[in-house]
């Protein structure tokens, strides 16, 4: 069915999408939680009618527009991507997955551009209140936006509400709500603009700490180091809660995931979260040396974040590739998990069910096509693995998945310190003295955005080899291209990419120097 | 009465057809109000052609600049679109034409940052720059989309196998498309087109005494160009063979004059054709010999019913949409390339939204439009490209 899969496609493929989505995530996060932001300010102009607040608003207005354009630059591309590089995936789940893409679009992005308008060209044109509703709608608008989509790959971690039609050979949908209100998806939508809202106050903080070791725009800094720190303590702790229920999602769909966090070779009982470590470099399956070199755990947290029981089995690589160990199905029975070899055979068994079926029914041979659909159904929850030959390739890139949980894990409780230390001194009119933290506070800008892109790490690389947990791999989602021309496609992006991104940084630097007094050009 | 089976399934299979019909119809829609909304694009083919000053260029990038976003989003939603109730057809024409989407979608990328960074102090690059990739957005984005449009008649050398995984055939993936005069007509009847509109727009929509001028006589230069281009692929398109289908048994073959048939068969088509040209030549017709605002409004009308009955041309009454010249067997219609009854039926629930959307457009357009565009306006502080 793929008869031979070129290994060069397939990782320019991955580096092509790797690459154009960090970028399209270098701009989206900072849209996702200024955008309420500003609409705090403006509120509060319209609320006080004082013209300070105006200013504020418009000046971090300008900002927004700046990166929201790069925003756009770099988002059309993903979704055209699905065609161009991944098109057997977009048949394989077109029937799903274009689904929250299309509403997306009539939702969320006309709903953002209309207010977009408004909000930059509206002032002198529209009432009060009718400028305040479109930055509220503009703020909710690219929400929604992050809805559909995040929805869409949380149905890409965990596929639900679906069944396999045989007939087009494809998934098709049986239950939107399931689909849309998937634990997963609900929990990654929450946890993803969560740290979208700590990621912009972090920006704005950062930003206003600039001027004050400038003194300069003191009262604009000042308003809104207040408005962003206190928006920013409040969504990290959410931040952690959300957090914590994508670790308990993840445990539970998506347990090879899991073991590469925390880089757990061998499972036990009542596991500990290791705060800090390195595993062991070179590490394979048996190869009887330790997982870490060093590390430093906090016991048993681990096996209660993954199962919320202190004592509870959490299975690491080597026990998911062997199998061997019992667990909880999602009827709470008791099961044996099976080896990621049996996996593989029960998978090739579906395929050849399948072609078997395909076969059958031209022929109309009754006893042929019901032999074989039974064959299929049997084995279908394996379908992915019959792609795989090698056991250990189901296991993700161990050292990455790690390292980029732990620095983003590292980062938020960091982030929490800062934003209940900048509270307490900025109410107590000493922030401006301490001009230490003021720099800390600038240059901890980039780190909210190193957060937020290992997020996405830990969530994308440590589901490989799924594209579709275990339906698709990602070598049988490629399109069938020639891999030079995938390489030159890259190239382009990374240039084009990064030539924009130069801009960008430049204009948006310019921008904060001149500040809020010389307009809004 | 009691259903058999039998009926049972016909009446499923009859729904689906219909679904699939409309959301053809969706689609077809979305492709005409996106043909329309490439004004914008041909707009900024006009930048230097039409403003001589920097102020009168400053004047025509703000007037497009407050609607590129439209253009934009409905390109996006297009895609999105197409992609949830036509998932085969975008596999196999994005992952085969691989290099005709990818310039689309790197002219479209380039043009998302120009307008906001083309006046912004140290851009980088220069407005000449951005400038230049307004340029290359309106000359690439208008020609290859209509290109594509185009093979949905002259068809592309894919193929689909039985696990619906289809591969593209053609030799220079896509680029071949560009050397077939048929699609390239079209192209270029898109790109004029573009340009014409984008003149009537400004004319509606920048108070400029110059400007105004300057557009009266590129209009008749462009509408020229524009009319010899269409007319060459319409009546080309009426003598060709066309990809038909048996409803009956699916199997996909050529049949003589198969546009043409379809304009006989289904006469509201043909209506809906003929009115939509006659609009488009009425509001240009009109702008070159009076003294008026309001061509845009014909021709932009005009433009949405013709682009809206081109596709209805190539997806109904039993035709094969998006035709394989490969392997005939392997062409995509609208019945075998569709998503499932469900996913067709939910996405329709969401289509309502649709009108609903369009009016809140409508109506925050009009708060902030309701004047035209003017030099006094560049001065104010507010937000200006
Ligand atoms: C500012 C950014 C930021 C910060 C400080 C954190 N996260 Fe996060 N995290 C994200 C930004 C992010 C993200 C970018 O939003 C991700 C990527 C994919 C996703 O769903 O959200 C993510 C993914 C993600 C995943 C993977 C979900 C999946 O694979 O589907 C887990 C388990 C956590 N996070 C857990 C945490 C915990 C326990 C944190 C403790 C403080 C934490 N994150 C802080
Ligand atoms: C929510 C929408 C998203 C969807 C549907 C999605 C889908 C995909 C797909 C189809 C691939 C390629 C196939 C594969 O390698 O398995 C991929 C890979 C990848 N994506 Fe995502 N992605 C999304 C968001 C993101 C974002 C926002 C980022 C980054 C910030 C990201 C980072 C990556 C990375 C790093 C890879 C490469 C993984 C690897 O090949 O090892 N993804 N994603
Ligand atoms: C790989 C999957 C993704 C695809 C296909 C995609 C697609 C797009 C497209 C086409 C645009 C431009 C829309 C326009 O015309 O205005 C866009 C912008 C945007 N996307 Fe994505 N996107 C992806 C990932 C994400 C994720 C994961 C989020 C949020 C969680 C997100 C949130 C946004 C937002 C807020 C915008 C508005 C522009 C901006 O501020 O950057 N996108 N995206």
């Amino acid at each position: 069915m793929i008869e031979h899969i070129d290994s060069a496609l397939v990782n320019w493929s991955r580096a092509q999408f790797a690459l154009t989505a960090l970028y399209h995530w270098l701009f989206v996060p900072l849209t996702l939680g200024i955008t309420f932001i500003i609409a705090f300010m403006e509120t509060l102009y319209v609320k006080t009618g004082d013209p300070e607040w105006k200013k504020i608003t418009k000046f971090w207005m300008t900002l927004f527009g700046i990166n929201f354009a790069i925003g756009v630059a770099t988002g059309i591309i993903l979704e055209f991507e699905f065609g161009t590089n991944w098109s057997n995936y977009s048949w394989f789940v077109g029937d799903i997955f274009g689904a929250p893409l299309a509403i997306e679009g009539i939702m969320a992005f006309f709903m953002e551009s209309t207010f977009i308008a408004v909000m930059f060209f509206g002032w002198n044109k529209v009432s009060k209140k009718f400028h305040l509703l479109s930055t509220w709608l503009v703020a909710i608008g690219s929400n929604l936006s992050a809805l559909w989509i995040l929805v869409a790959n949380g149905w890409m971690q965990n596929p639900v509400g679906m069944h396999f039609n045989l007939d087009t050979a494809r998934n098709e949908m049986l239950d939107f709500w399931e689909v849309l209100f998937s634990p997963i998806a609900i929990n990654k939508f929450l946890h993803t603009i969560t740290s979208s809202y700590v990621l912009a106050s972090i920006f704005v903080i950062g930003v206003s700490a600039w001027y004050l070791l400038k003194g300069r725009e003191l009262l604009l800094a000042k308003r809104s180091i207040i408005i962003a720190s206190i928006f920013g303590l409040l969504s990290s702790l959410f931040l952690i809660y959300t957090g914590d229920g994508s670790a308990y999602q993840v445990a539970q769909k998506q347990p090879m995931k899991l073991a590469a966090m925390e880089g757990l070779y061998e499972g036990s009982e009542g596991a500990g979260l290791i705060l800090f470590g390195m595993p062991t470099p070179g590490k394979q399956i048996n190869d009887g040396k330790d997982d870490y070199v060093f590390k430093f755990e906090i016991p048993k947290l681990l096996s209660v974040l993954g199962y919320r029981n202190a004592d509870a089995f959490v299975p690491g690589v080597k026990d998911i590739v062997e199998g061997g160990f019992e667990y909880e199905d999602v009827n709470g029975e008791t099961q044996l998990a099976i080896s990621a070899l049996e996996k593989i055979e029960k998978g090739k068994l579906a395929i050849s069910a399948l072609s078997e079926y395909k076969k059958a029914k031209e022929v109309k041979n009754i006893g042929l096509l019901e032999e074989s659909l039974k064959i299929f159904r049997e084995n279908f929850k394996f379908f992915g693995y019959g792609f795989l030959n090698d056991p250990n390739s189901i296991i993700p890139n161990v050292p990455i998945t790690f390292y980029s949980f732990h620095l983003m894990v590292g980062l938020g409780f960091y982030f929490i310190f800062l934003f209940i230390a900048v509270i307490i001194l900025i109410f107590r009119e000493k922030l401006i003295e301490k001009k230490w933290l003021l720099r800390i506070l600038v240059f901890t800008i980039p780190l909210a955005f190193i957060a937020s892109l290992s997020g996405w790490v830990v969530a994308e690389v440590g589901r490989q080899p799924w594209t579709i947990q275990d339906l698709l791999p990602t070598v049988a989602s490629v399109s069938q291209i020639d891999a030079s021309a995938v390489q030159i496609t890259f190239w382009l992006f990374t240039v084009v990419f990064t030539v924009l991104l130069i801009g960008e940084l430049k204009i948006m630097f310019k921008q904060i120097k001149i500040g809020p007094n010389e307009g809004g050009h | 009465m009691d259903l058999t089976k039998e009926d049972i399934n016909m009446l499923e299979s009859i729904s689906h057809l219909l679904l699939q019909q409309y959301w053809w119809i969706i689609i077809s829609l979305l492709g005409a109000i996106l043909v329309f909304l490439l004004f914008v694009q041909g707009g900024q083919t006009l930048i230097y052609t039409l403003g001589k000053t920097e102020l009168e260029r400053r004047l025509i990038v703000n007037s497009l600049g407050r609607k590129w976003e439209f253009t934009f989003t409905t390109l996006v939603t297009f895609g999105g679109a197409f992609f949830a109730s036509f998932p085969l057809f975008y596999s196999t024409s994005f992952g085969g034409a691989y290099w005709v989407w990818m310039l689309i979608l790197f002219a479209f990328i380039i043009q998302a940052i120009s307008y906001e960074y083309r006046s912004k102090p140290n851009n980088f690059l220069g407005a000449k720059t951005y400038e230049s990739f307004l340029f290359i957005n309106g000359v690439i984005g208008t020609i290859f989309l209509g290109i594509v449009v185009a093979t949905f008649f002259t068809g592309s050398d894919f193929s689909v196998n039985e696990m619906n995984f289809s591969k593209w055939e053609g030799a220079a993936m896509g680029l071949e498309l560009v050397l077939n005069p048929h699609n390239l007509s079209l192209g270029l009847a898109v790109l004029f087109l573009s340009r014409v509109l984008a003149i009537l727009y400004f004319m509606n929509n920048i108070e400029d005494e110059n400007i105004f001028i300057r557009s009266k006589k590129q209009l008749i230069i462009n509408a020229i160009p524009f009319l010899v281009f269409f007319l060459v692929f319409v009546i080309w398109l009426m003598f060709i063979d066309g990809f038909a289908y048996d409803p009956v048994s699916k199997n996909v073959s050529y049949e003589s004059y198969k546009y043409l048939h379809n304009f006989l068969q289904m006469p509201l088509v043909l209506i809906i054709f003929l009115v939509g040209v006659v609009l488009v030549l009425f509001g240009i017709g009109k702008s070159i010999l009076k003294v008026c605002t309001n061509g845009i409004w014909y021709s932009g009308i005009g433009t949405i019913l013709t682009v809206f009955a081109l596709f209805l041309l190539a997806g109904f009454n039993n035709t094969a949409f998006y035709p394989s010249t490969f392997d005939l067997q392997s062409s995509l219609t609208i019945e075998n390339a569709s998503s499932s009854k469900y996913t067709l039926k939910a996405m329709s629930y969401v289509s309502l939204m649709v009108p609903f959307v369009i009016a809140y457009i409508w109506y925050t357009w009009k708060l902030i439009n309701n004047k035209k565009i003017d030099a006094k306006e560049m001065e104010e502080d507010i937000h200006i490209y």
